[in-house]
């Protein structure tokens, strides 16, 4: 393509690129003006810079987590004493699936995905994400999701069956009103947003790498993120299909799940649990990719183990998708089947076992430095694997068929997924905290928050498993005295309190340190991967040149002269794409710039999915703003008079 | 946003709230307000012109309360009005989810005719169902002729497939037997 | 006495009190529900091991100050010892796994083998929020249909076939056995082999509305001779009303909103939406086990069921207070 010779060049569009003649300060100047965002409300929506978006993704989850842990905290008063009435029946049902249904939707998914959108790009060594603009109408689809279930819950059609909402309950007769159809399309937002982030952060890492990168030099939590971002591609549609499922029979009659019609209850059980169970996976692995790093930093060591850990991971991510119907062992199913999913149900703690037998290692060989991410990570394996054990026993049929709906499986999950989840998260923001904000947390106030929230955590759940064995059912509303039940029931009521003091202080800790905490340099913590090579917080290039990689662990071989890659545009955006597997530099590819439109989309689609509750001709009319956003979201960008020379 | 506008939409979403209200509310306790049906005149033709006596609004809302739909489904199974009356479409007794009424359609005549019999074997079944019950079904038997949102109906019960789904059907007018057509 | 020494050995002290309890998985008054006891204690152990191993290694890596030569770096090198740990840690699990499946296997089968022969069969109903009991015999006439409770004799196998009327529940009697959903749509069954006379308590076990707390069931496990007893009582109709009270309270709750639900067998009240009445007071609860069978409950429960148990189906009728005593006068004499 010829460009237009008329008009004479002007300065700011001319081809440039970093090179020698273009370092230091002027290159840093010259990259803050393509890569940062314009100011105001309209550019604050229009971002697509991950860093943003991951770090609204995060608090964005942290407030949801508070919503619905409130939830918990009133639930556990209304069952501190047998027979109570703080709450009603229909407002502890409410509660108890709101509980549930943000802790997994709003809160847990979406934190691991801030966390892997924030991190992922300047882990790899890039600028941006694969998809920018997909990023940022994953994050609004999310938001909106959230605050439609919420507004929903305080506008009286909240869901009330639980956060699995199983016909025959929530079908057409028995789930009665709208509330059914909320939680349905809060799914529909959730299951988009996390589907785009995770198709953003595969391409992402196969395509984005640093050069030099191999697939054998990433950072585990790249490859977790990997991972998991596979697994919700795998397993999200499912989640997609069983809620429009739900959706069509209750708006429009069909027959999915009505027996008398040939219909089948248990195949929303089925569609439902087999994502629900790599969904737990979803939300673990992630947290293990948080503990091999802080692992590896903190006892000043790579991690033992590195093929170990990720033959783990991709392992554990595989056998995930065979589990699914230890959740319904008590719907009848052929007992030959159940055994095939008691011995898999067994097998996937194999591959966790490992990799906790890598990071004890990890620690044996290195010097442990004791400060918060770590004593995080320790509180993790403490608590972790007594949450692996106790599901080790529900995977067999005869322990599940007595413990099966009761306050042990409460105990279970709550293990598996507070310590096993929330606490390396809670390390991981401890951890990554100066590297987002420039500031250190309290060191002081991180260690007694973490006292206290894992203390409290065993006081809270602990006698859950008691509760359960003595004859203590879930989701029920009050229970009657005299049956042993009083006592562990008060003991986790106090003990919730407790976390929720604990959680309330770790918050406190990060607001008042990003005001007033220890100011950070780029790698206070002396790690070895290469977003501590960034500035903290990072610029909006992230690199003013990309590195060049040659080890698992760049900064510890060559802190402050490793080798970078010249030659990217400064004037315009433009990513580096290297191969899939040994990541040599493949081609150059621009990169989407700030824009209204995913926002706009994102407003059009959810007006017309919550219309579409009310009448399915929401669907069809709303599909015409959609249609015009998505287009002016796509409308090609014409390109400038120096582009590129086509290569044909 | 000119002030008119901004009062149209507080208006839209207020009424969208209390629409919600009405729809959702699964107040189960006790009787409603009221203790007893009120009598009311199966007619819709008054002499001198006077017009009929207009429909109490908490009356009102019933017709548009899902859960007082969905119990007044399960009864309409459970007291074997199906027996009679089919799924609406009649056989014995006359159809339920047409136009025409003879005894009145508005909410408060259905509940009378419930309540008190009607010639030609409407039981009665004052006595035999409470008050609320007898409000539950006639809320419902609105529901079969399409005078109830759709967004307060459920589309079908968990039985044999015997009406077309009730989110789609169609509203039909209420008219008396004299102006509908047989 | 092993199984005694198991549970007193190997579970909590809070956990004793719970191995007494009517309702809880560690009293083993079932066949079913022993072989879970054994089998708990069996995994308890061998978890309990793992988990000491996992946390022993955890201190021993804290505690094991290595002195580093150069103050931060890669490190490539490991010790080479670690490696054949690794493989044993990877065996020992496996192994262990294994073992835990077998065992769960086997016990998993011994129980379908023991569940072959029921020698008698009751049919479990699961409403919201009730359980309809049918005892089936071929001969129609000497069917007994009643709620909310379940006599079993002891050490015989009865089958209990379980089916929904609206939404998925779930029948479970700790203290004899694992739980069983109810499906709509579907008939599934539950095999319950009581091994101790007493009374037990058993509860929805899957979350089916608003009253989900509150559907219990009494299981009283007796002698053949005491449950046959029972049987027959059972088989009688109603009794007729004795004063002038219960016959006003028989003649309302024939003829009035009672009788559109309920069932008295031998009376006009023919019911079939809500539980049989023909021998209510002779069971120990109201309302699936929201409270205590007695006359103060039995006149709280009638005169306001919504607000006892809310949200349930049966509707507050607003009775006047001579018909309330007549109606509860009637119910008490219905033993």
């Amino acid at each position: 393509m010829k460009a237009p010779a008329k008009r004479k060049p002007r300065k700011s569009e001319r081809v440039m690129r970093d090179g020698p003649d273009l370092t230091g300060g002027e290159l840093e100047a010259r990259l803050e003006a393509t890569w940062s965002r314009p100011k105001g409300v309209i550019g604050w929506l229009a971002s697509v810079d991950h860093k943003e978006i991951g770090r609204r993704y995060i608090i964005t989850a942290l407030a949801f987590l508070a919503m619905a842990g409130l939830l918990a905290l009133h639930m556990r008063l209304q069952l501190m004493l047998p027979d109570n009435d703080v709450m009603t029946p229909a407002e502890f049902n409410e509660a108890f699936t709101m509980h549930g249904t943000t802790m997994m939707f709003l809160f847990a998914v979406p934190v691991m995905q801030g966390v892997q959108i924030y991190l992922t790009p300047i882990m790899v060594g890039t600028r941006a994400m694969a998809f920018p603009r997909l990023t940022a109408f994953s994050y609004y689809m999310y938001l909106f999701g959230g605050l439609f279930l919420w507004a929903a819950h305080y506008l009286h059609f909240g869901p009330d069956n639980g956060w699995f909402n199983y016909v025959t309950l929530s079908g057409p007769q028995y789930g009665v009103g709208k509330k059914s159809d909320a939680w349905a399309q809060t799914i529909t937002f959730t299951e988009v947003a996390a589907l785009a982030v995770a198709v953003t952060l595969v391409a992402t890492i196969l395509k984005q790498r640093a050069p030099g990168m191999t697939l054998a030099r990433m950072p585990i939590f790249v490859w977790a993120t990997l991972v998991t971002s596979l697994m919700v591609i795998f397993s999200m549609p499912a989640i997609a299909l069983v809620s429009g499922l739900l959706l069509s029979d209750r708006l429009v009659g069909t027959q999915f799940f009505n027996p008398a019609e040939h219909g089948d209850p248990l195949l929303y059980q089925h569609l439902f649990w087999f994502f629900g169970h790599p969904e737990v996976y979803i939300i673990f692995l992630p947290a293990t990719g948080f503990v091999s790093e802080i692992v590896a930093t903190f006892s000043r060591r790579t991690i033992f183990g590195y093929p170990i850990v990720v033959l783990s991971l991709v392992g554990t991510g595989i056998l995930a998708f065979g589990l699914w119907v230890h959740h319904m062992f008590a719907t009848g199913l052929p007992r030959v089947g159940y055994s095939f999913y008691t011995a898999a149900s067994m097998s996937v703690s194999i591959p966790t076992g490992l990799q906790i037998f890598c990071w004890i290692a990890t620690i044996w060989e290195g010097r442990p430095r004791l400060q918060v991410p770590m004593l995080y990570v320790i509180g993790f394996i403490i608590t972790f694997v007594i949450g692996g054990l106790s599901g080790v026993m529900i995977a067999a049929v005869p322990l599940d068929l007595q413990v099966h709906d009761t306050y042990f499986i409460v105990a279970h999950f709550h293990y598996v997924l507070i310590g096993g989840a929330v606490f390396p998260l809670l390390g991981a923001i401890t951890y990554w905290f100066p590297k987002s904000t420039g500031r250190m947390m309290s060191e002081a106030w991180g260690k007694i928050g973490f006292w206290i929230i894992f203390l409290g955590f065993q006081l809270a759940f602990f006698p859950m498993h008691i509760a359960g064995l003595m004859g203590m059912p879930r989701r029920v509303y009050t229970y009657p005295a005299g049956m042993g039940l009083e006592l562990p029931n008060m003991l986790s009521t106090i003990g919730s309190f407790v976390v929720g003091f604990a959680v309330a202080l770790f918050v406190a800790n990060m607001v008042l340190s990003f005001w007033r905490g220890l100011p950070a340099g780029p790698d206070p913590w002396d790690a070895p991967s290469l977003e501590w090579a960034t500035s903290s917080p990072p610029a909006w290039y992230n690199f003013a040149h990309i590195p060049a990689v040659e080890s698992r662990t760049p900064l510890w071989d060559s802190k402050d002269d490793f080798p970078v890659v010249q030659g990217l545009r400064v004037d315009d955006r433009e990513l580096l794409m290297t191969t899939v597997i040994s990541a040599s530099p493949d081609i150059r590819e621009p990169s989407a710039t700030p824009s209204i439109w995913p926002f706009v989309s994102a407003v059009a689609v959810a007006v017309s999915f919550i219309g579409s509750i009310f009448s399915p001709w929401a669907l069809v009319v709303g599909m015409i703003p959609v249609a015009i956003a998505l287009t002016a979201w796509f409308w090609p960008k014409l390109p400038g008079p120096y582009a590129e020379p086509q290569i044909t | 946003m000119s002030s008119h506008c901004r009062n149209s939409l507080a208006a839209m979403a207020a009424l969208a709230l209390l629409a919600g209200c009405d729809r959702e509310n699964s107040d189960a306790r006790g009787k409603p307000f009221g203790e007893t049906i009120p009598s009311t005149s199966p007619d819709t033709v008054f002499p001198g012109g006077q017009k009929q006596v207009p429909l109490d609004p908490r009356l009102a809302a019933y017709g548009r309360n899902a859960f007082a739909i969905a119990q007044g489904q399960q009864l309409f199974g459970a007291m074997n009005c199906v027996g009679c009356h089919s799924h609406g479409g009649g056989g014995m007794g006359p159809a339920l989810m047409d136009a025409e009424w003879r005894y009145g359609g508005r909410i408060d005549q259905i509940a009378q005719s419930i309540s008190e019999g009607r010639p030609n074997g409407m039981p009665a079944w004052r006595g035999k169902l409470t008050d609320q019950q007898i409000w539950q079904l006639a809320a419902y038997v609105q529901s079969l002729s399409g005078q109830a949102p759709k967004d307060a109906v459920g589309s079908r019960a968990e039985e044999l497939s015997n009406t077309p789904p009730q989110t789609q059907t169609k509203r039909e007018p209420v008219l008396p037997s004299d102006s509908a057509q047989q | 006495m092993m199984r005694r020494g198991l549970c007193a050995g190997v579970v909590s002290a809070p956990c004793l009190a719970g191995c007494t309890g009517i309702q809880t998985t560690l009293g083993g008054a079932g066949a079913d529900d022993t072989s879970f006891i054994r089998l708990f204690a069996t995994f308890l152990v061998v978890c309990l091991i793992m988990y000491v191993l996992v946390v022993g290694g955890l201190a021993a890596a804290l505690a094991n100050r290595k002195v580093l030569t150069v103050e931060s770096g890669a490190h490539h090198e490991s010790s080479p010892w670690l490696r054949s740990a690794l493989i044993g840690w990877t065996v020992l699990v496996a192994i262990g796994l294994t073992g835990l499946t077998v065992a769960s296997f086997f016990v998993d089968r011994s129980a379908a083998a023991r569940a072959k022969h029921p020698q008698f069969h009751v049919k479990v109903i699961a409403n919201q929020w009730w359980w309809d009991v049918i005892y089936m015999t071929p001969d129609v006439s000497q069917i007994v249909h009643t709620a909310n409770e379940l006599h079993l004799p002891v050490g015989v196998e009865a089958e209990v076939q379980l089916q929904s009327n609206d939404v998925i529940h779930s029948f479970w009697v700790p203290n004899l056995a694992g739980k069983q959903d109810l499906i709509p749509g579907r008939t599934t069954d539950i095999q319950l082999l009581p091994t101790k006379v007493g009374l037990y308590r058993g509860q929805c076990a899957e979350f089916c509305g608003i009253q989900h707390a509150n559907m219990a069931l009494v299981v009283t496990v007796e002698s053949k001779v005491d449950f046959l007893r029972w049987l027959a009582q059972q088989r009688r109709p109603a009794f007729a009303p004795a004063t002038p009270l219960e016959l006003a309270g028989y003649r309302y709750v024939t003829s009035r909103e009672c009788s559109s639900c309920h069932n008295i067998a031998g009376t006009p009240a023919s019911g079939q939406i809500g539980p049989d009445l023909t021998h209510l007071a002779s069971r120990r609860t109201i309302a699936a086990g929201t409270m205590p069978m007695s006359p103060g409950n039995l006149y709280g429960w009638v005169a306001d069921p919504q607000s006892q148990k809310p949200g349930n189906k049966m509707p507050t009728i607003g009775l006047a207070s001579n018909d309330l005593h007549a109606v509860v006068a009637y119910l008490e004499r219905l033993k």
